[in-house]
């Protein structure tokens, strides 16, 4: 039970156009507070199967463990309850709802939980934002920011449920050397201080090299994990 | 709840920050619960006044002695001939008499007849009006005049004079409006009336009536029962006519078939009397439910086109909102709520155009002969047209806001996030 994330004899074909094995027989666990990175060539899998492990893609053989529990096979409505609480991402675009002011765009998840009280809400997202050094744009505009700024956004939006994991599928791709290192050592601090687990796609072997693991993928295969 | 305050939030700010589209959807639903809303107040307005003009005036059972031929001649009652064929030349109707037998305990039973609103005996009497060398013809009915008022809103057709004056005068008579125009006749002068003895009466001129029909209006006159039993030197049970008023309309043919078995006499219903009236209001309504149901549908493909759009540009939107734990049907509601909301705040602003215009028709002058109590133009502000319509906007938008909100139910977050 210490692993967070556990994928166990993952298969995966793509049907279109042509039928191809993308993932084969994929074992991987990710351990609480670990801060993982999977790097690998363009087209070897490694985003199929972070959307895998990320609920979204439920097309593919083989069992997902989260926390203990099996998540292959439910229903839909409750994948989508798992990654409103458990599962934080964020990808290498922002995905912010532009009409929306950056703290609406924090409080989203939560609201969608409706576990706290609005108010309280606002407490979080308000921290969430503090801790990334943002919350001086709280009542600006999405769409009124810079790209790094938005990143630390998306990066506050998947924190505010406080997940047990999170996800990235090259969060810093879009971002210029300075944002990137930044965005780096937010994802560190976040390990170090407040122990939570890290899965993270990348390209950047800079980036990997800090991390705590490093798990290499080719040919729809784990090389070295 | 707090989950659907969080959906109703993102469906009122997408509305919001496409207010030009928005606005233009919702007048779409607006000018379909308007002109819906116009249409069948003014159409069924019309109507009701059409049917009204007939209906009031129209007893729903007429009860008469027709005159008639006898359907067996006496030779059918010869025994000898039993087996023969016998052929009757030139065949006249059988000596009769026009009152109707024993009319007074008929009316008596009718009146005690559940079904029977009100059973009002009539006097016809054949007459000439007499001015100077000329001679007119026409008839007077003798009637209750008060009752004619209570069950046949017979006070509206009144152009000068009032009922009660009738019933309060002796040999008064309520003249038909042309008759006084032909005659230069006015309120309180005499007319002489001959009956078909030769008698001849000088009557006191009450009011003046307008039914509207031409014919009626140029040889009808009203007196009472009392003066009209003398103009045919009649008995105090002399009654020519029953006119029967029902408490269930539907039932007028059934009963008139039951009283001319039952007295022998002739019956005629409201539908044997009015047969095209029926046809005319059906075509009307269904004319204004065909133009609403059109700008309905207008408005309705509107709304499809535009959420449509809304949620090809939101895709990203929908994708993350997925990511981040948002449900399909959750994704659906944003847009069902959005589609809702352009129903109800359309129709809404539809009603009230609608009211206004209504009250508009309503206001505007209309002056005809047929129908002299009426001012303006007939409208029916019935509160239940108001519930229909946006009834109607409601449930129209849901299906037009239901299959975008299914394709944005369906998008795969994976597919959009990956296509990036």
């Amino acid at each position: 039970m210490n692993s967070v994330l556990e994928a166990r004899h993952i298969d995966k074909y793509f049907r279109k156009p042509v039928e191809f094995h993308v993932l084969k027989d994929i074992n991987l666990a990710v351990k609480r507070g670990e801060f993982a990175t999977v790097m690998g060539k363009s087209g070897c899998g490694k985003s199929t199967l972070l959307y895998i492990l990320s609920t979204m893609d439920t097309d593919y053989n083989g069992e997902l463990w989260l926390k203990g529990e099996l998540v292959t096979g439910l229903e839909s409505d409750r994948l989508s309850h798992i990654r409103n609480k458990y599962l934080g991402f964020v990808f290498q675009f922002h995905y912010l709802l532009s009409e929306f002011t950056v703290l609406e765009n924090v409080m989203l998840p939560a609201k969608k939980l409706a576990v706290k009280t609005a108010e309280e809400i606002r407490e979080d997202a308000m921290q969430k934002l503090r801790i990334l050094e943002i919350d001086h744009l709280a009542k600006k505009r999405a769409n009124r920011i810079s790209g790094g700024e938005k990143q630390r956004v998306a990066i506050a939006r998947a924190l505010i449920n406080d997940p047990i994991i999170l996800m990235g599928d090259e969060p810093t791709g879009n971002l210029d050397s300075q944002n990137a290192e930044n965005v780096f050592q937010i994802f560190k601090k976040l390990s170090d201080e407040q122990g939570l687990s890290l899965l993270i796609v990348t390209h950047d072997l800079d980036f990997a090299k800090r991390t705590d693991r490093i798990i290499s993928m080719g040919d729809g295969k784990i090389l070295v994990s | 709840m707090n989950q659907r305050k969080v959906l109703v939030t993102i469906a009122k700010t997408h509305l919001l920050s496409k207010i030009r589209q928005t606005a233009t959807a919702a007048l779409g639903v607006t000018f379909g619960i308007g002109a819906y809303i116009t249409l069948v107040s003014f159409m069924t307005g019309l109507n009701k006044m059409l049917d009204d003009m007939i209906l009031n005036q129209t007893p729903h059972v007429h009860i008469y002695n027709e005159i008639q031929p006898s359907e067996k001649q006496p030779i059918a009652l010869y025994s000898e001939f039993e087996n023969a064929m016998n052929v009757v030349h030139s065949v006249k109707p059988k000596q009769n008499q026009n009152r109707i037998h024993d009319a007074l305990p008929m009316i008596s039973h009718l009146k005690g007849d559940p079904n029977v609103l009100s059973a009002l005996p009539q006097v016809r009497a054949q007459v000439f009006y007499v001015a100077g060398s000329i001679e007119m013809g026409g008839v007077v009915t003798g009637v209750n005049i008060m009752e004619e008022v209570e069950y046949f809103n017979f006070r509206d057709y009144i152009v000068a004079g009032k009922p009660e004056d009738l019933k309060n005068t002796n040999n008064g008579i309520l003249l038909g409006i042309g008759i006084a125009e032909t005659m230069s006749l006015k309120v309180g002068d005499r007319v002489q009336v001959t009956s078909t003895n030769g008698t001849v009466f000088p009557l006191k001129i009450v009011g003046f009536f307008q039914s509207g029909l031409a014919d009626i209006d140029n040889s009808r006159s009203y007196t009472t029962i009392k003066t009209a039993q003398k103009l045919v030197e009649g008995a105090a049970n002399y009654i020519t006519d029953v006119n029967l008023k029902l408490k269930d309309i539907s039932l007028a043919p059934t009963i008139a078939r039951s009283i001319e078995q039952q007295f022998n006499l002739r019956a005629v219903d409201i539908n044997e009397a009015n047969a095209q009236f029926e046809t005319g209001t059906t075509i009307r309504n269904l004319i204004t439910y065909a133009v609403s149901i059109t700008l309905l549908i207008v408005a309705g493909f509107g709304i499809y086109n535009i959420l449509n759009m809304l949620i090809y540009e939101k895709m990203n939107d929908i994708a993350i909102l997925k990511a981040t734990g948002f449900s399909g049907s959750d994704v659906q509601w944003i847009f069902i709520m959005q589609a809702l909301i352009i129903g109800i705040v359309g129709g809404i602003l539809g009603l009230l155009i609608g009211i206004g215009l209504a009250h508009l028709i309503d206001g505007i002058p209309f002056e005809t002969e047929a129908l002299p109590t009426v001012t303006t133009y007939p409208v029916n502000h019935n509160p239940w047209y108001y519930a229909i319509g946006i009834t109607f906007a409601i449930v129209s938008t849901f299906f037009a806001g239901y299959l975008p909100s299914l394709r944005a139910k369906r998008v795969d977050p994976v597919k959009i996030i990956r296509g990036q």
